[in-house]
């Protein structure tokens, strides 16, 4: 999956703020929304602080155990009468849904989100190979009609107005394109969906959890749309990743419990479904997948990753994903956990996505599983500096402030003529395309006189 | 006790009201004050991208300057939190370490330090907005999170009450960033901007004559963009309103 094509985060990000429509207006006031809504949950229970900190405490437990847990999990499930496969990366756990489909002669997917199938480029893969695929979910199906990825781990199509989803329902599905309506371009949607759900050979999820005790797995969503998925067609394919595991049935209590507060500040998922063995007459697979799991694992700063939920708080909250649009970071995950699990999969593509932070800090504030995100956004700079990937002119910047920084003298000569340079060089030469600070925001002046010569005078 | 006055370089240039400010009202409290006055910077913008090289060379300056010092103040947050969380690019000696946790942001010193509750000589008639800064908020706890389920506090608005004639309105997100962020602020120029100008709608909507903060490299930011819309809006330090000047 490497590539030395860099994501160009800010010139996509302007993209999306400059668009000339509400687009970034509305995507930064409705996740402005879900966290405020998340807040308020979140204070109505009593002892949230003491969930965030026992899940912290399992997902870390869980994971410095994982081939345990792991191995425990399939053993139950293939007693439970479930297929148990294992997949190295995305290229084997496509080629094993591939096989799984072809033995069945299963043509036709229906399909719940799963971000693990994002990662591994599923739908493109089977639909190269003569597969029709079918977003259940909503925001998906959207994102499927539009040839998008998701823009966001739980609201995927959040980043679109009603007039886009109005026009690209005209388009694709032949609704009145003037249509405002969020109840009626629903039910065309509904209408259009639902006959291919009730025809798919074969239905494919993902997991939330996955639960090493009884070897089930917990898919949630707001929609049914997973249910739909897997008890329609005789064929039920769940990708799960590696982390996805818990030790018992009472650990999935405080996760559930964290989740949909965290992610929408609602109190839980409309439907939060275990599956536990196939349905007479019908099969079950799980894919337990790795992609880079394993690797992540053995990264001592950047581990504590894999305790993610996928909640999507932490993209919420974070004033430079709100202002960007996730599809900015040209990636499956995007906003503050994208960051930092970007570079995992190919750091010379994603080199310049630590930098898209202001480094303001709430993202850590706010995971549910206390990961601590804008710390490891800070050592993924360091990699990046310690492997000459910085964007080249921040390399040129420091070298030179260092100099100053390093010598007193040097720094008050720097101050000195950076002051008489602003005093004689005209406004016009000042306020370039070069200088980005004067695009959108006025020069600060310098004082006629520094504070260190004030003191010398009056204080000395 | 001893304090050294902590300079942060623009500061020192661009705004040196803020450290006189600073200097005077810690000496009515009966502060003895030092300015070292070989301070540079102290390996912030290095050390926030990730270049650690680069960053060690101001830090090891900022211990030689400060280290016989009982308590190191300065008045940006940021600055502090750089000292407190990230100094970490030189050899974490005894003295380093000791120098790091001695270093405070004002406002924490005035309110964990001095315990001072009364600022008599201050009088500042005018509807403000606080804006502690991310730094203060999450690096150093100046001001409860929002992210958190703890007790309400604000260090700099408690402080800032008895102020003669304050009037404090809180904006509809008091401690969402400002797009500041350091080099963030050009190199990510598009999104920086418009979270500026989104923080200065947010002043203009509560109708907030002054913004006051414990971190002027906010301001320096969010006044560029208000000057740029010529708004009619006021940016200075906290220490500048409980020292009652220079303005």
């Amino acid at each position: 999956m490497s590539s030395t094509t860099k994501v160009n985060v800010v010139e996509n990000a302007a993209k999306f703020i400059h668009q000339g429509t509400d687009n970034e207006f509305l995507h930064d006031k409705n996740l402005w929304n879900a966290r405020v809504k998340r807040d308020t949950t979140a204070s109505k229970i009593p002892e949230w602080e003491e969930l965030r900190d026992l899940a912290s405490q399992i997902k870390e437990h869980t994971l410095t155990h994982l081939d345990k847990y792991l191995e425990e999990f399939a053993e139950n499930a293939e007693k439970r009468g479930v297929i148990v496969h294992w997949a190295k990366d995305a290229e084997e756990h496509n080629a094993i849904v591939l096989e799984i489909l072809q033995k069945h002669n299963a043509k036709t997917i229906i399909k719940s989100k799963s971000m693990l199938q994002e990662e591994c480029e599923m739908g493109p893969y089977l639909e190269a190979r003569g597969i029709t695929i079918t977003e259940s979910d909503l925001g998906e199906r959207i994102q499927q009609l539009s040839g998008e990825a998701p823009s966001h781990i739980v609201m995927p199509a959040i980043h679109k107005t009603m007039s886009d989803i109005a026009q690209l329902f005209a388009e694709k599905i032949g609704t009145d394109p003037n249509s405002r309506d969020a109840k009626s371009l629903n039910e065309s949607m509904r209408n259009n969906a639902r006959p291919k759900f009730l025809q798919a050979d074969a239905g494919m999820t993902g997991a939330n959890f996955a639960i090493a005790e009884t070897g089930s797995f917990v898919v949630c969503t707001n929609e049914g749309n997973a249910d739909l998925t897997a008890s329609l067609p005789p064929l039920h394919i769940a990708s799960i990743g590696i982390e996805k595991i818990l030790p018992k049935v009472e650990d999935l209590g405080v996760f559930i419990r964290l989740l949909s507060r965290s992610a929408l500040g609602t109190p839980a998922t409309q439907y939060t479904s275990h599956f536990t063995g196939p349905r007479e007459g019908t099969e079950m697979h799980i894919i337990l997948t790795d992609n880079g799991r394993s690797h992540r694992l053995g990264l001592e700063k950047f581990w504590h990753s894999l305790k993610c939920i996928r909640c999507g708080a932490c993209m919420n909250t974070c004033p430079v994903y709100r202002r960007s649009g996730g599809l900015a970071y040209g990636a499956t995950y995007s906003g503050p956990i994208g960051i930092i699990l970007d570079p995992t999969f190919d750091e010379t593509k994603y080199s310049e996505l630590p930098y898209h932070s202001s480094l303001c800090g709430s993202c850590s504030e706010v995971c549910p599983v206390h990961i601590n995100i804008a710390e490891q956004i800070m050592d993924w700079r360091k990699v990046m500096a310690s492997k000459d990937m910085m964007p080249s002119g921040l390399k040129v910047a420091f070298g030179m402030a260092n100099q100053m920084f390093k010598h007193p003298s040097i720094f008050r000569m720097a101050m000195t003529m950076g002051r008489l340079a602003l005093e004689i060089i005209p406004n016009k030469l000042i306020y370039i395309d070069a200088n980005s600070w004067g695009k959108n925001r006025e020069m600060p002046t310098l004082a006629k006189e520094t504070f260190r010569d004030w003191y010398k005078k009056n204080k000395k | 006790m001893k304090v050294g006055l902590f300079v942060p370089c623009y500061i020192d240039a661009i705004y040196p009201k803020v450290a006189i400010a600073t200097l005077e009202l810690l000496e009515k409290f009966g502060v003895e004050v030092e300015v070292p006055l070989e301070q540079t910077c102290c390996g912030q913008p290095m050390s926030n991208e990730g270049d650690q090289k680069h960053a060690a060379g101001a830090e090891a300056l900022f211990c030689k300057n400060f280290s016989k010092y009982d308590y190191i103040v300065g008045p940006a947050g940021s600055c502090v939190k750089q000292v407190r969380c990230h100094m970490d690019a030189i050899p974490q000696t005894e003295e380093v370490i000791r120098i790091r946790k001695n270093t405070f942001e004002l406002v924490e010193f005035l309110t964990d330090i001095l315990k001072v509750k009364d600022f008599p000589w201050a009088e500042f008639r005018h509807k403000i907005a606080i804006h502690n800064s991310c730094s203060s908020i999450r690096g150093l706890h100046l001001q409860s999170m929002s992210e958190w389920m703890e007790p309400r506090f604000n260090k700099t608005e408690e402080l800032l009450e008895q102020v003669k004639g304050i009037q404090i309105e809180h904006i509809d997100r008091p401690d969402e960033c400002c797009g500041f962020g350091g080099t963030f602020c050009v190199t990510d120029e598009p999104v920086s901007a418009k979270m500026g100008q989104d923080k200065v709608a947010d002043y203009m909507k509560h109708e907030i004559e002054y913004v006051v903060s414990p971190d002027m490299s906010c301001l320096m930011h969010q006044q560029g963009v208000a000057q740029k819309e010529k708004r009619n809006l006021q940016f200075v330090h906290v220490a500048q309103v409980l020292n009652n000047g220079p303005f």
